[in-house]
């Protein structure tokens, strides 16, 4: 990428640099188990962002869509079996806190 | 390549995105989630990639929204003395968010990235279909065996115990 085109790319990656900010800081700030699947998600959607913005920049659109596609499977399959396992968790300990987590420890 | 429209849409996917972390019913949040995805992929068909924005627009924004709504339908809603007790934990512990995300988008403003990357030749691929069934097919029988694994880990997950 020269510099030409990355001064094209950088105000979308300002926008993904603070989208994954914002998913950071749920993932490090909340106790909830769903809102920090949330929280992934967020990290994921400026993943796709921004493998979608350098194949356009670099002009591979068919590369980063194919890409993209195989992304959002395995997006959907790790949110549908964590989202079981938050359902497992929350059937053993009645909460969805983090705090009131007391399986795995000691 | 930014153009007016496309800012707009940046900046409506951070507000859902702020919303998604803010507020403090799940169910909203899930909700926001799906607002930020439709976001996406109106901003991923003005890339030019259309087929990835669809694909964002049904899975993302219709199933993942639907089995978060699912899975927070299974939960029980807290007591009026636990919500009341969150509300202020929540504000404590998120209230700095909405200005560290202003503070770190106005600092990467300023910074002036200099890289100097080789392009490769552009469009050796014509379309996606081509990509995906010619060039890497082992990309779909990844995404098979991915598929599977997933399915059998939900079936794991959810199997009844044997009788007792």
């Amino acid at each position: 990428m020269n510099g030409e085109l990355l001064q094209t790319f950088w105000p979308l990656g300002i926008f993904i640099i603070m989208l994954c900010v914002i998913g950071l800081y749920c993932l490090l700030a909340t106790y909830n188990l769903i809102r920090a699947l949330l929280g992934l998600e967020l990290i994921i959607k400026a993943v796709t962002l921004l493998i979608i913005a350098v194949g356009h920049i670099s002009r591979h659109t068919a590369l980063a869509q194919a890409m993209v596609i195989t992304f959002i499977v395995i997006e959907v399959v790790v949110m549908t079996v964590a989202i079981g396992i938050v359902l497992g968790i929350r059937s053993h300990n009645d909460s969805l806190d983090v705090r009131k987590i007391r399986m795995l420890k000691g | 390549m930014v153009n007016t429209i496309d800012t707009i849409i940046l900046v409506c996917m951070i507000l859902g995105a702020l919303w998604v972390v803010m507020t403090r019913s799940l169910l909203r949040a899930a909700i926001a989630l799906a607002f930020t995805s439709a976001a996406l992929s109106i901003l991923m068909f003005r890339l030019s990639s259309p087929l990835a924005a669809v694909f964002e627009l049904s899975v993302c924004t219709g199933l993942v929204s639907v089995l978060f709504i699912s899975a927070i339908g299974l939960t029980h809603p807290s007591t009026r003395e636990e919500k009341a007790e969150h509300k202020v934990e929540r504000l404590q512990r998120f209230k700095y968010l909405p200005f560290i995300v202003v503070a770190v988008g106005i600092a990467l403003s300023f910074v002036a990235v200099k890289l100097s990357l080789r392009l490769p030749p552009p469009e050796i691929e014509s379309d996606v279909p081509t990509v995906l069934w010619n060039l890497r097919p082992m990309e779909i029988v990844g995404q098979v065996i991915i598929l599977l694994s997933g399915v059998f880990g939900v079936v794991i997950l959810f199997k009844e115990t044997g009788a007792k």
